[in-house]
């Protein structure tokens, strides 16, 4: 299989904040314009490669969705040459201070979140968690540097370049949730050249990490069979122990629970087994906390599982997570996708119950 | 920087490129020796005499063309602050202590190099998802966080290792973003001005080790020297904000664009009013941007150079900069620039009467 | 236009209740179309013009309901406890006038406050309507009212209650006589119950299918409290590229802003941390659309006495002319 390491790097090299997504959006299409069918573009800017059935009669339609945006930063005033910000998705304020961002403004422009020294505050805030409304952005550059180059809602977005690290990880901000999409296209290469008995939608959907309204969206139109909703979850790591949690680099997590259907649960986890995959059973009591929540709920349902590629410090510049996870997801879809015909689709549901 | 300012020495890309390297490379308090080298590589064309110290100090020696030459120390410190790792935790992550002053506020979500083989890795915590409301308001304590090398780093750091930030060096116009501008900064300028070091002075270059721990390698350069004067080379921090409460803005310390800061007293000196007399003079006369750091708190090795043997008449010089202690700092190139002129116009002008009085 | 705003603030409708709002704004606007319709949460769809090969289907909504209350108890002493319809602050309460929809008047007060400075929580508010006992008081469980207070012009400026939404409804209507030979099939939703979660926007939208949905709405302008917000009263029309629960479609944003700045239009941009209009539901409709919104700049939103600039109010208008009567590429 291909290295998808470049791949994603060039996919952590782009911005791509919630709602403006189309620089991380051109780069995943020009991946999988030769890996489908047909590429289109949902109404909110959602990505859908197709591959069709190798037949024209009618098979069932998979959906599999990794949502392509990521959190980042919004200037909401500019005061004397700093921008006070407010944040696109959820970010703790307390991982902002001494972060370099860069500025999306009619250039870009580097700057560095920060916070006011003590000094400067009153007892009630000073020395205390910051919050997103102490915090501010400096380019380093005067009021009339700056003159009309940035303006109210111009984007910030996360700077510290992404990293390998030792043995097969890699850290960098938006690893949630392109290490997802990176799986989707590694299975999207990894079926290329079988006859397909069933349709399937790969989808990079849109604003995830804010209003979560891409894959909804993207579902209605695509009106699955089935759907599979990409993502990352919790990795074991400093203050992360519970069951919510996973060890880094050793399998993806099978989502259990109501967000999931439990054939499809089941489905995997056999999957798994037969190919020797390591994998975790991630409980999800109530929600997933993902796009399959509201996928599962589109139109008249829509059977939904959710798959996850454990990550630690989730939503910060530096997430963690393991090239091999990715690329053992992208196989595990891969092969549920190959297996998939009229038959084994309706012998899916057959005997289960909800 | 004004038009009118006469300008012998300029900022260009042979000076940038000098301090991207030397913030790019890395020399945490007790372990300096990677920024060292850096020094003695590029001072070694035109310095006469180097060594180094028992402390780690490299102390560079050019020496004046005539004789009875006033001996003048300048000296800037090498040592940045970073972390050590205290303890392994299994699975790549490590406990850290931090080394020199910092909030730990700015700790978190940083890349960091470690040990000498300079291993990636990041400072994490637990993520936002998994956090209580209290915990939101709380402070993350550098007890929640851990050095993080990944998975298969388990076992590869040990205990005393160094690690420090991973920032690379950014220019924006005249902004830099760089880590350790405190006091790669002054070591940069100590290296231009002994390229240029004029004739009439016995000039004393000391790179200084471990000041951010107490100002230690700068109080055994200082005997070894025992100058008749010392500038000490610094970064200044730069509080040059509006208050968030709408009040007047009484403790900035020095301004981002006011050029050199030139220090009255700090925390650990009282400069030696003749040499505060004598830099404004020259920065009057030369048209130098130039500012007086507000005089309060803090300190730089000025502290321990003027008490050294029978005492020293010391003053300091900063260059501004915001967010120091923290992954990356802000500095402007034209302060930078006028700091450079005002030393070098300093050293130029320099004459033995400046001191002849006594102290006031 | 300040009559027509006189007219429109004066009237009593909140969430849920519309019919008195929608027969004062049909009157207004049934000579401006032959395809005006009511549907079944009680939108007020008024259709103008057929979609052509260089035009799309817009949906352009003004919410016309108002924040009120709603009779939860009446005590045997006669006074009336009370749920909101929307979000009520009960800081502007004590002292405020009500008017229900069945004719009934009353004052605002509070129960006696444990500490001065605080603000009591709308649950420690009462209404009174004179009553001596239940026996006697004029409302029952579930009445509906709003706060009683007449429009009031202040030269540039002017104050009312329910400023939102009535003032983008005005700025609906005279829109909506400006239209002409534009290439567009425009649908001018007047529509309920958007102060409860943006319910009527959600089925008008559902239906109508639109290729590119605008919504109207106030946006608070606390320019006057030393708190720097986007937006002043005043420097025109905002342009929202984000609240609390959308954010504009970029290209719906540079539209309005390229627009703005051809027809030399002062405008403002939005960035807004707290609530949302109708643009949140337009956009996840069905497979989903673009969709943004035009702000009227206002002090005191939800307060008793909001106040607007008859400018801005103007300008909007322009603004929303100048969007709707050309062909639109995003």
């Amino acid at each position: 299989m291909e290295d998808i390491t470049p791949f994603l790097l060039s996919l952590l090299s782009k911005p791509g904040i919630s709602g403006y997504e189309e620089s991380v959006s051109e780069i995943i299409a020009d991946r999988w314009r030769p890996l489908v069918d047909e590429l289109t573009i949902s109404p909110l800017r959602s990505l859908h490669g197709l591959r069709k059935a190798a037949t024209n009669e009618r098979r069932p339609t998979l959906m599999i969705a990794a949502h392509m945006d990521a959190i980042g930063l919004m200037v909401k005033t500019i005061n004397h040459g700093f921008f006070t910000i407010t944040t696109v998705g959820g970010i703790d304020p307390r991982v902002l201070p001494g972060q370099l961002v860069t500025v999306h403004g009619k250039k870009e422009l580097p700057g560095l979140v920060q916070l006011m020294p003590d000094r400067l505050l009153n007892n009630e805030t000073a020395s205390k968690a910051p919050t997103k409304n102490q915090l501010f952005v400096d380019t380093g550059l005067t009021q009339k540097e700056l003159a009309d180059l940035v303006k109210p809602g111009d984007l910030i977005s996360f700077a510290q370049p992404p990293f390998e690290m030792t043995g097969g990880y890699i850290a960098g901000h938006s690893l949630d949730n392109r290490a997802s999409v990176a799986a989707l296209t590694l299975c999207l290469e990894e079926i290329k050249n079988y006859n397909l008995d069933c349709n399937v939608v790969a989808a990079a959907t849109v604003q995830e990490e804010l209003h979560g309204i891409g894959a909804a969206t993207s579902t209605f139109s695509v009106r699955p069979d089935l759907a599979f909703a990409v993502d990352v979850t919790f990795a074991k790591g400093p203050g992360s122990n519970d069951y919510r949690t996973f060890s880094l680099g050793e399998g993806p997590a099978i989502g259990l629970g109501a967000n999931n259907h439990p054939a499809l649960t089941q489905k995997m986890t056999s999957l798994a087994e037969e190919l020797d995959i390591p994998y975790f059973i991630e409980a999800m009591p109530t929600s997933s906390g993902t796009d399959g929540m509201a996928m599962q709920i589109t139109a008249n349902g829509i059977p939904t599982q959710v798959l996850s590629m454990s990550l630690r410090y989730m939503h910060t510049s530096v997430e963690m997570t393991s090239l091999k996870d990715i690329a053992r997801t992208g196989r595990l879809l891969a092969r549920f996708i190959t297996d998939l015909n009229p038959d084994s689709f309706s012998k899916l549901f057959e005997e289960k119950t909800l | 920087m004004s038009p009118q300012t006469k300008q012998v020495l300029r900022v260009g890309k042979a000076q940038l490129d000098l301090l991207e390297e030397l913030t790019n490379a890395n020399g945490v308090s007790g372990n300096e020796i990677e920024i060292r080298e850096i020094i003695r590589k590029k001072v070694a064309p035109f310095a006469d005499e180097i060594k180094v110290d028992g402390m780690g100090n490299l102390l560079v020696i050019k020496h004046a063309k005539k004789p009875n030459a006033i001996k003048v120390m300048l000296d800037a410190h090498m040592d940045e602050v970073g972390f050590m790792i205290v303890e392994e935790d299994g699975d790549g992550l490590y406990e850290f202590e931090h080394v020199g002053g910092g909030d730990e506020r700015q700790f978190v979500s940083k890349p960091v190099s470690v040990g000498s083989q300079k291993l990636p890795g990041v400072i994490g915590s637990k993520p936002i998802h998994l956090a209580s409301e209290d915990e939101m308001n709380a402070v993350i304590s550098q007890q929640g966080m851990r050095i993080d090398l990944g998975p298969a780093g388990k076992g590869k750091a040990k205990r005393g290792d160094y690690a420090a930030y991973a920032t690379k060096f950014i220019r924006s116009g005249d902004a830099i973003f760089a880590k350790a501008l405190d006091n790669r900064l002054g070591c940069a300028t100590l290296i231009e001005l002994l390229k240029t070091a004029p004739e009439h002075i016995e000039l004393l270059a000391a790179f200084t080790v471990q000041e951010e721990i107490g100002l230690r390698g700068a109080k055994v350069a200082a005997y070894d020297f025992y100058p008749q004067m010392a500038i000490a080379v610094d970064s200044t921090p730069a509080f040059d904000f509006e208050r968030p409460d709408g009040n007047e803005n009484t403790e900035y310390n020095c301004k981002l664009g006011g050029g050199p800061a030139i220090y009255i007293a700090d925390r650990g000196t009282l400069s030696d009013p003749r040499l505060i007399r004598f830099l404004t003079q020259v920065a009057e006369e030369n048209k130098i941007n130039y500012q007086y750091r507000q005089p309060g708190g803090g300190g730089t090795d000025a502290g321990a150079l003027h008490l050294t043997r029978g005492g020293i008449p010391s003053v300091s010089v900063s260059v501004p900069g915001r967010y120091a202690h923290t992954a990356v700092m802000l500095a402007r190139i034209s302060d930078w620039q006028d700091t450079l002129n005002l030393l070098q116009q300093a050293l130029a002008a320099w004459t033995p009467e400046i001191l002849s009085g006594d102290r006031a | 236009m300040k009559t027509l705003l006189k007219k429109l603030t004066e009237t009593a409708s909140p969430s849920g209740y519309e019919s008195a709002i929608r027969e004062v704004i049909r009157a207004e606007i049934s000579s401006l179309s032959t395809n005006i319709k009511v549907d079944a949460l009680g939108n007020l769809i008024v259709t103008m013009g057929k979609k052509t090969d260089n035009g799309l289907r817009v949906m352009i909504a003004a919410h016309m309901d108002e924040i009120g209350v709603i009779v939860s108890y009446v005590e045997k002493t006669g006074l009336v406890r009370f749920s909101n319809l929307g979000t009520i602050l009960p800081q502007y309460l004590a002292g405020s006038r009500v008017v229900f929809l069945n004719g009934a008047r009353g004052v605002i007060n509070h129960d006696l406050p444990d500490d001065l400075h605080k603000i009591m929580p709308l649950n420690k508010h009462f209404i009174d309507v004179g009553a001596t006992s239940d026996k006697d008081c004029l409302l029952k469980i579930g009445d509906v009212g709003v706060i009683d207070r007449s429009f009031v012009d202040l030269g540039k400026r002017v104050s009312a209650k329910s400023m939102d939404d009535r003032v983008a409804c005005a700025v609906m209507i005279e829109t909506m006589k400006k239209i002409k030979n534009n290439p567009h099939e425009l649908v001018f939703v007047f529509s309920t119950q958007e102060e409860v979660q943006c319910k009527g926007a959600t089925t008008a939208a559902y239906e109508i299918e639109p290729d590119l949905g605008i919504a109207l709405d106030v946006t608070p302008s606390l320019d006057i409290l030393g708190i720097k917000m986007q937006v002043d009263l005043g420097k025109g029309p905002a342009i929202k590229v984000r609240d609390m629960g959308m954010l504009s479609d970029p290209r719906v944003v540079s539209w309005m802003e390229s627009t703005a700045k051809k027809n030399k239009i002062a405008y403002q941009l939005e960035v807004l941390d707290v609530g949302t209009t109708d643009a949140k539901v337009m956009q996840i409709s069905k497979a989903g659309l673009p969709s943004g919104a035009l702000s009227i700049p206002c002090r005191y939103v939800h307060s008793p006495s909001e106040v607007v600039d008859m400018d801005d109010v103007q300008a909007t208008v322009n603004l929303l002319s100048a969007l709707l009567n050309n062909p639109i590429s995003l």
